[in-house]
C-alpha cells in the first residue's frame, strides 16, 4: 500500500530528525521557536509587527495579552495555519508548516461527547498516527510509545477507558499524553488550564513543567493568567493593542512596563507570589478578570 | 402493494400470523432469492461500516436527507425507464454535494437538510404518481424492494459498495481525527474541510444502495442504528465497525430470512431485528456503566488527591 509506505517514511525521517537532534544539543542546537521580525495581520488590521523571539529547548515562555491581541494568531503562525505578513518563524529551525511532527499541541480542555468511540489511549495514538493516511496495519502501531506517554501524564490506570467518561482534568492529562507522544521540540498551549479545577490545574502545569526540565521540550504557554504558571515561567510575552513586550515576570509584569503598553496607568502588585493587576482599559478588560477575581480567594 | 392490500382485507387471527411468518417450501425459496441475499449482505456490511462514521459526525439527520432525495432520483428514473439504481446515486450525490458545500456547521448543515427533505420527498411523489407502471416499484422504493433485485442491479450494487469501502479506508485515520477532534485534527494538518465533503460523497454512495434495499424511508435503520448500538458496549476505535458490520449483517440477512415466505416486505422484519439489537446493546451499555466501563486501577482517581508526579512547591 502507498500510504502504508508513505506512513513508514514519514516515521523514519522524525526518528532521524530525533536522532540528530539528541547529540548535537550540545554544540549548536536550534532554538524551539524563533521569529525574527514578525508580523501578522489581517487585511488593514495590523495585529503586532516587528516580533523577534528565540525560544531555547526546555524554555517555559508565557503569552499573555488581552482577547484579541493576537495570541491565538500566534499560534495560528506557529502551526503554520497562518502565514506571517512579514518576517520569518522556524520551529526547531525549519520554517514553520502545516502538521508540523516537531510541535505538540494543547487546546483548552473542552468536554468530550460521553459516547466519543475512543478509550483514552487511541486519542494518545492520534498524536502518532492520526494525521497519516490509510489504516493503521494491526500490530503496528506503537502502542509501547503510547502507553509510556499515558504512563508520564500519569493517565496509565484510565488508558482503557472511554475517553468521554473522564473527567474535564482526565481528559486533559491525556491531550497532554496525545501532545507529548511523538516526542516534539516545542509544546504549545493553548488556554489547558480553562474550566479546570484547581487541583487539575496544579497537576497540568505540573506535567507540562516536568516535561520541559526531562526532554528539554520548549514550551509556549498561552494563557489570560499569568499566577498558576508562575513558578516556572522563565520569560513572558505580553501583547497589548499592536505592541508587545518581552522579558523575565518582573521585567513585564510591572506597572511601568504595563501602563506604557497600554497607555494608561495600571498597578501591578506583587504579594505572595502570586500577581494582581489592576487598571487595564476596560476594552482589554477579560484578559485581567481572574486576576481580579483570584484576588479575593485566601 | 398487493400484499398491503391482502394484509389489510385479511381478518386477525391465525392467517395475519401465516402472512407474517411462514417457512413452507423454504429451501426452493431460498434458490430464488439468491441475488437478494448477495445484496443483503453487501448493504448490511457497508451499511454497518458507514455509520460508525454516521454516529462519530453526528450525521443521521444527513442520512435521513440524502435517503429522500435519492428516492426523488430513482422514482424519476423509474418514471423515465432508466436504470433506478443510476437515478438513486445521482440523487444521492447531488444531496451529498449539496449538505457538503453548504453545511459545513452543524446548524447550517441541519437547516439545509431540513429544506431538502420534503423536496425530495415532493419531487418522487411527483415521479410515482406519473408513472404508470407496477404499483409495487413505487412502494418499494420507499419500504424496500429487494426481491426485484436483478443481476445487472446487482453488480452495481457491488460496485458501489467496492468503491464506498475503499474510499473509507484511505481517509479512515484522518477522518477518525477530524471526526473527533476537529479543531486539533485541522491544527494538525489533518485537511478537515475536504475530508467533510469526501465523507458525504461516500455517504451518498452508501444511501443509494440502502434505498435498493430497505427503502428509503427505513434506511437509518441499516445506516444509523448498527452503530449506535456498538456504541453502546465498546469504545474500541476498531470493535464500533466490526460490531456495526456484524449487527448490520444480522438485520438485513435475517430480516430477508425471516420474510421469504411470507407476504410482507422485508423491510419490518430488518427495522425490528435492528432495533432489537440496539435494545440490547443499550441494556448492556447500562449495565456496564454502573458495574464499571473498563479495567480501572482500584486506586482513586490520580487528580483527587495529590498528584505524586507533582512538586508541591507552588503557592496557588
Amino acid at each position: 500500500m502507498t500510504s502504508g509506505m508513505l506512513g513508514s517514511l514519514t516515521r523514519l525521517s522524525a526518528e532521524h530528525e530525533h536522532e540528530e537532534h539528541r547529540p548535537m544539543s550540545d554544540i549548536v542546537t536550534p532554538p524551539a521557536l524563533q521569529l525574527r521580525d514578525a508580523a501578522l495581520g489581517y487585511g488593514g488590521h495590523r495585529l503586532w509587527s516587528g516580533l523577534t523571539l528565540d525560544v531555547q529547548p526546555g524554555e517555559f515562555l508565557a503569552v499573555l495579552g488581552a482577547n484579541g491581541s493576537g495570541k491565538t494568531s500566534l499560534l495560528r503562525a506557529i502551526l503554520g495555519l497562518q502565514p506571517l505578513s512579514a518576517g520569518s518563524l522556524s520551529v526547531a529551525g525549519r520554517p514553520a508548516r502545516r502538521g508540523s511532527r516537531a510541535i505538540g499541541y494543547v487546546q483548552q480542555q473542552r468536554r468530550l461527547d460521553p459516547s466519543t468511540p475512543l478509550r483514552a489511549r487511541d486519542v494518545v495514538r492520534q498524536g502518532l498516527d492520526g494525521h497519516r493516511w490509510g489504516v493503521a496495519r494491526p500490530g503496528r502501531v506503537a502502542w509501547r510509545r503510547v502507553d509510556a506517554a499515558l504512563e508520564q501524564v500519569g493517565a496509565a490506570a484510565y488508558a482503557d477507558m472511554p475517553v468521554g467518561l473522564l473527567s474535564g482534568g482526565e481528559q486533559q492529562r491525556v491531550r497532554i499524553a496525545q501532545a507529548l507522544v511523538a516526542d516534539p521540540v516545542l509544546l504549545l498551549c493553548d488556554e489547558p488550564l480553562l474550566s479546570l479545577d484547581l487541583s487539575s490545574q496544579r497537576t497540568i502545569t505540573g506535567l507540562v513543567d516536568r516535561r520541559r526540565r526531562e526532554h528539554r521540550t520548549a514550551v509556549v504557554f498561552v494563557t489570560h493568567e499569568i499566577n498558576p504558571v508562575l513558578p516556572y515561567v522563565d520569560r513572558v510575552l505580553y501583547l497589548a493593542g499592536g505592541a508587545f513586550r518581552v522579558g523575565t515576570v518582573e521585567e513585564v509584569l510591572s506597572s511601568a512596563t504595563l501602563s506604557e503598553l497600554y497607555g494608561s496607568p495600571i498597578e501591578v502588585i506583587h504579594t505572595g507570589g502570586r500577581i494582581l493587576v489592576a487598571g487595564v482599559p476596560e476594552s482589554a478588560r477579560d484578559a485581567h478578570h481572574v486576576d481580579h477575581d483570584e484576588g479575593i480567594v485566601p | 402493494m398487493t400484499s398491503m392490500t391482502l394484509l389489510l382485507e385479511s381478518r386477525i387471527g391465525p392467517d395475519v400470523w401465516h402472512q407474517i411468518f411462514n417457512f413452507a417450501d423454504y429451501g426452493q425459496l431460498l434458490s430464488l432469492v439468491h441475488n437478494s441475499l448477495v445484496a443483503g449482505a453487501v448493504l448490511g456490511l457497508v451499511g454497518g461500516l458507514v455509520s460508525s462514521f454516521v454516529m462519530m459526525r453526528d450525521l443521521p439527520f444527513a442520512v435521513h436527507g440524502v435517503s429522500e432525495l435519492s428516492f426523488a432520483g430513482a422514482s424519476g428514473a423509474l418514471l423515465l425507464g432508466a436504470n433506478v439504481v443510476a437515478g438513486s446515486l445521482t440523487g444521492s450525490i447531488l444531496a451529498a454535494l449539496v449538505i457538503g458545500a453548504l453545511g459545513s456547521r452543524a446548524r447550517d448543515r441541519n437547516s439545509i437538510i431540513g429544506v431538502l427533505m420534503p423536496f425530495g420527498l415532493g419531487l418522487g411523489v411527483l415521479f410515482l404518481s406519473l408513472y404508470q407502471g407496477r404499483s409495487a416499484n413505487k412502494f418499494g422504493l420507499l419500504t424496500g424492494q429487494i426481491v426485484a433485485i436483478d443481476s445487472p442491479q446487482l453488480h452495481w450494487l457491488i460496485a458501489t459498495a467496492a468503491v464506498v469501502v475503499a474510499g473509507l479506508l484511505v481517509i479512515w485515520r484522518p477522518l477518525v481525527f477530524a471526526s473527533t477532534d476537529p479543531e486539533l485534527a485541522a491544527a494538525r494538518g489533518v485537511p478537515v474541510g475536504l475530508l467533510s465533503p469526501v465523507f458525504m460523497l461516500l455517504l451518498g454512495l452508501a444511501v443509494a444502495i440502502s434505498i435498493q434495499v430497505i427503502g428509503a424511508l427505513l434506511v437509518l435503520s441499516v445506516i444509523c442504528t448498527p452503530a449506535a448500538a456498538a456504541m453502546r458496549v465498546t469504545a474500541s476505535p476498531r470493535k464500533v465497525p466490526l460490531l456495526s458490520m456484524a449487527f448490520g449483517l444480522v438485520a438485513v440477512l435475517g430480516g430477508i430470512l425471516l420474510a421469504l415466505g411470507s407476504s410482507v416486505p422485508i423491510s419490518p422484519y430488518v427495522t425490528t431485528i435492528s432495533f432489537a439489537i440496539y435494545a440490547i446493546c443499550r441494556l448492556i451499555g447500562a449495565w456496564r456503566s454502573r458495574h464499571g466501563w473498563a479495567r480501572r486501577d482500584p486506586a482513586p482517581r490520580a487528580d483527587s488527591g495529590p498528584a505524586p508526579l507533582i512538586g508541591s512547591g507552588q503557592a496557588c
